[in-house]
């Protein structure tokens, strides 16, 4: 019997975290830096420790392991499938449709650095493809960014609990350091979340029938399909907000950061501090929905000035421009290719933009 | 409840009239279709097995996307090609339930191959229902990787040719070429015009109404089973129903053969 107490990394952690959930089937294809989510998942598979634990496949390709989850999904199974950038870009048709037809799963990115092969690096170059959509037609996920091994551990269960509560695919956006990283975690003692599923494909008892579909070719069922689910990403918006603020009510720089560059921002902040600089950190930990009630009260309450810090070309700078609504400034820092930025590099870039 | 007499009255009998398995709704089938005569038989199979509520259908996508529209069970729509992955996903989760695709040739030999090969492969216990009309139909008409070297389509206007695009690709050869299934068979599907009179022989309806209840069978026994229907598409090969029942007859039984391919468990014998 193993303590609760372990030191893994990121992507052993996301496993297990998905195991406690109650996680019933996952559908594996390999791709660095993501495989040791689907190792691990095949060493655990059949323990008596995860008696819900049922189904491990690895496909054939990212679309088959999509399609199985969306097989297995309308069942009313908690399903999950983890992949990189080049296989997130596949699990985009497959995410689509589940969109679509409104059944909840579990879609992990590991993000390295892109676009094609690139590298096994960490970058945040799939946050468009995360957040906007990402497949074809109008949609939108839920997106989680975990920022620790922690969490890493901690989201599968609340992205468990979001898929079905509001009927979507849920994604967790972790990077490649994240899931590379060791430190030591504690599993809380959760229950495991049942969810009714009424609506589940499990043959039909009578004359009710369930038809899962995404084909709606009369114009007026397609618009009210459409309005539905948009309605229901407006709920999904208004209540699903989550971020994290450190030392910002004094603020007058905050910097926005997200995943592993969130922690190198708080350390930069404790230097900043102790130069004598007001500044403070946001973190969104919801990249979609977009937390901007709590950054926009940022704005409101006088901060100038945001520095958005990310590992790709700006992608999250657009969505805190829209939340700070004009009144502050948004400049920011990057780094791409793999590399992390030095909390130094983003301290004396802050101070040269505070001054 | 009526018989249909027929050549294989003998060995199975369809059923005439309403089926609970059918939805009773009129389908979009053009005239002459066998998509039409698919869908009854697969009804009638579900029924004499008496397994309706523990059914789901997975639509493919293509002509037999509205499949749940006639069919009378739960429905989950694949994305194009992708049935045998989604019915994957449910079997695994769900082994007692009985998981079915109709495809067309587009679907699961061009865009859905692997998700076809690599079902078929593992062995997983679900069923695949192949109509092979030899072209894609809902899109009206472009080669199919099974339209015969010469046909013009609306991407080959001066018929297929060999050198370009390969020879038709024979999706029954394949998968009996494997370990995996367990039952693959090929069935010419169409009323079959009888010389050169006004006759018609039912046989290709009574052998696939056998071969639908045997692929069944065969799930429930826990093996992959493969049906290909020999079938036609006269709107879009351009054809009277009378012509596109001889040119099914006459030119697609040479290149695609029927018969049955693999039985390992001898369903067909039993």
């Amino acid at each position: 019997m193993r303590t609760e107490k372990q030191f893994v990394k990121g992507n052993e952690a996301l496993a297990l975290g998905a195991l406690k959930a109650g996680m019933n089937a996952y559908f594996a294809y390999p791709i660095t830096p993501s495989s040791e989510i689907p190792e691990t998942l095949a060493t655990e598979f059949k323990s008596p420790e995860y008696p819900e634990f049922k189904i491990f496949l690895q496909a054939a390709s990212e679309l088959e392991a999509i399609n199985m989850v969306i097989g297995a999904a309308s069942t009313g199974a908690k399903v999950m499938t983890a992949t990189s950038g080049p296989g997130f870009s596949l699990k985009q048709e497959g995410i689509s449709y589940g969109a679509a037809m409104e059944i909840p799963f579990l879609v992990v990115d590991v993000n390295r650095a892109g676009p094609g092969l690139g590298n096994l690096g960490p970058e945040q170059s799939d946050y468009f493809q995360a957040t906007k959509g990402g497949g074809h037609g109008g949609y939108k996920n839920i997106v989680l960014a975990p920022n620790s091994v922690q969490e890493m551990a901690a989201f599968p269960a609340l992205g468990f609990s979001l898929a079905f509560k509001h009927r979507c695919p849920v994604v967790i956006l972790a990077d490649a350091f994240l899931g590379q990283l060791k430190e030591d975690i504690t599993f809380p003692k959760i229950a495991q979340e049942k969810f009714e599923t009424p609506w589940a494909a499990t043959g039909a008892r009578g004359a009710e029938r369930h038809l899962i579909v995404s084909l709606h070719l009369d114009f007026a069922d397609q618009s009210k399909h459409a309005e539905h689910l948009m309605s229901k990403y407006e709920e999904v918006g208004m209540t699903e907000q989550r971020s994290e603020g450190y030392l910002t009510s004094d603020a007058d720089v905050v910097l926005v950061a997200y995943g592993v560059v969130s922690r190198l921002c708080r350390r930069a902040v404790n230097e900043l501090r102790a130069k004598g600089v007001r500044a403070g950190l946001f973190r969104p930990v919801t990249l979609s929905p977009f937390p901007i009630k709590e950054l926009k009260s940022l704005a409101d309450r006088g901060v100038r000035k945001f520095v958005v810090v990310e590992l790709n070309m700006g992608q999250m700078v657009f969505d805190v421009k829209l939340a700070v609504e004009g009144k502050g400034s948004v400049d920011f820092i990057h780094k791409l290719g793999g590399f992390l930025p030095a909390s130094s590099d983003i301290v004396s870039r802050v101070e040269m933009i505070s001054r | 409840m009526t018989t249909l007499q027929g050549q294989a009255a003998s060995e199975y009998e369809v059923k005439l009239g309403r089926l609970p398995t059918l939805t009773g709704k009129p389908t979009h089938y053009c005239a002459g279709c066998e998509h039409g005569v698919l869908t009854r038989l697969v009804a009638n199979a579900i029924d004499e097995l008496g397994v309706r509520e523990k059914t789901v259908l997975v639509d493919s996508v293509g002509c037999s996307v509205f499949a749940h529209d006639y069919i009378n069970t739960d429905a989950v729509q694949s994305p194009h090609g992708r049935a045998p992955a989604v019915m994957t996903g449910i079997k695994r989760v769900r082994p007692d339930l009985l998981v079915f695709a109709v495809q067309g040739d587009g679907d699961a030999v061009s865009i859905g191959l692997l998700e076809l090969v690599y079902a078929a492969s593992r062995g997983e216990p679900i069923t695949v229902f192949l109509v092979n009309n030899a072209i894609y139909g809902m899109t009206g008409g472009q080669m199919a990787p099974t339209t015969p070297t010469g046909m013009v389509t609306t991407t080959t206007p001066r018929g297929r040719d060999l050198i370009d695009t390969g020879p038709p690709l024979d999706a029954t050869k394949l998968l009996a070429g494997l370990e995996g299934p367990s039952y693959v068979k090929r069935v010419f599907l169409p009323v079959a015009p009888m010389g050169t009179t006004d006759l018609y022989s039912a046989r290709g309806s009574l052998e696939g109404a056998k071969s639908v209840l045997n692929a069944f069978k065969v799930q429930l026994r826990g093996g992959f089973s493969f049906v290909e229907f020999i079938s036609t598409c006269s709107v879009n090969w351009k054809m009277s129903v009378l012509e596109s029942k001889r040119y099914s007859s006459e030119v697609l039984t040479k290149i695609f053969p029927p018969g049955l391919y693999k039985d390992k468990m001898g369903i067909e014998t039993k």
